[in-house]
């Protein structure tokens, strides 16, 4: 294999290694070291080895928040993808009409998060919210403070509305990365909107769609912000996803040690996800290029 | 420079070193004898950086399921780390 002589460029991501190591590393660490002590207050800690993850491996309300948390994951990922698509490929490609739709389905990606879960909270209601008014207008008894099944309904729902135009719009950046010619070969072929869409279109986007299933992922699995402010993780557990779990262990009941070995298992389940994802993706992509 | 935040204990950074020590080992290598992605019993091509990374992770999961399922020490999953870890890279 031929060597570079020259390894300067190095020196180049120095400053992006100083910051990983100061904003993840340093505190990872950190977490590490605490969860192997019982932390009475800052400085004053007791090693106690594995007892707060044998602890919560055998923890029956983690098991349920992460239940709960897999399934919300791969809910919103099955709805967010294809629709994502779907709107990229409905999207004009030229005229007016594309600023004004990129606008518009932007718009929910700048809102923050705290106030995402505040217009569901509203919106939702059934007795001031204009979304959970129409729905019982349906003459269906909808109550997301009272029904575990409407809750979740309601969060998903408020997700799928806040993420997708994020796998929209990667979607619609990787159509439009597409050359022309291909189009034009395959109008000279006769291939049909399905023929197009599978050989030409699908396997073009699959850098994008690989972020997009990454980032939907990661984010889907850490959520906080908005079930907390829309339902505050009820009623009862049925919508305490593993970031609140892991929030009312840590802040709600000071349980630093516990909390940093949950963490680490938290970190440990993303990681495996996210390489398994991206091994899955790039084995895909070796298959369709071929 | 104070570092007690960080709530160190000897076995926390007796973990850390080892795993820096391994990856500038692995760092050294490499650019002694740069990897090249190749087939083995995984699969999935992997060049040894990937195998290393397998080799960790499945052996911070091992560890878990160990504490998780039974009571038995940790030496036991460590010194099968140390074996999987050898049969990864030489042969994964």
């Amino acid at each position: 294999m031929e060597k570079w002589p020259d390894n300067k460029a190095w020196f180049l991501v120095l400053p992006v290694v100083v910051l990983v190591c100061f904003s993840a590393i340093i505190p990872l660490m950190t977490v590490v070291n605490y969860s192997v002590q019982d932390i009475l207050q800052p400085g004053m800690g007791f090693f106690v080895g594995t007892e707060w993850f044998e602890r919560i491996l055998h923890d029956e309300r983690l098991h349920g928040a992460l239940q709960r948390q897999v399934l919300f994951s791969l809910t919103v990922l099955l709805i967010e993808m294809p629709l994502g698509i779907a709107i990229a490929l409905a999207l004009p490609t030229r005229g007016w009409g594309v600023s004004a739709c990129l606008v518009l389905l932007a718009l929910p990606l700048l809102i923050p998060w705290n106030v995402v879960g505040t217009i569901w909270q509203i919106f939702a209601r059934g007795d001031i919210g204009l979304g959970g008014a129409a729905v019982k207008a349906l003459g269906l008894n909808y109550n997301y403070t009272a029904s575990a099944t409407d809750a979740w309904i309601t969060v998903v729902i408020m997700e799928v509305w806040h993420w997708t135009p994020l796998v929209a719009l990667l979607a619609y950046a990787g159509l439009r990365a597409i050359p022309d010619a291909f189009y034009q070969a395959a109008r000279i072929d006769g291939a049909s909107a399905w023929a197009v869409f599978r050989y030409i279109q699908l396997p073009k986007m699959r850098g994008v769609l690989t972020i997009a299933l990454l980032l939907r992922f990661m984010d889907s699995f850490m959520i906080y912000t908005e079930p907390f402010v829309l339902t505050g993780g009820g009623p009862g557990n049925a919508t305490t996803f593993l970031s609140q779990f892991l929030t009312r262990l840590a802040v709600g009941q000071f349980d630093l040690g516990p909390a940093a070995a949950f963490s680490i298992v938290y970190f440990l389940i993303i990681l495996v996800f996210s390489w398994v994802f991206y091994q899955a993706l790039e084995g895909m992509g070796k298959g369709a290029s071929k | 420079m104070d570092l007690t935040w960080m709530a160190w204990t000897l076995p926390t950074a007796v973990f850390f070193i080892t795993i820096a020590t391994l990856l500038a080992g692995m760092t050294v290598w490499d650019l002694a004898q740069p990897s090249v992605a190749r087939k083995g019993f995984l699969p999935i091509a992997t060049t040894r950086g990937d195998r290393f990374f397998i080799g960790l992770l499945s052996g911070a999961w091992l560890h878990l399921a160990w504490l998780g399922l039974t009571d038995l020490p940790l030496w036991y999953p460590l010194a099968a780390l140390v074996v999987w870890m050898i049969v990864l890279l030489r042969w994964g």
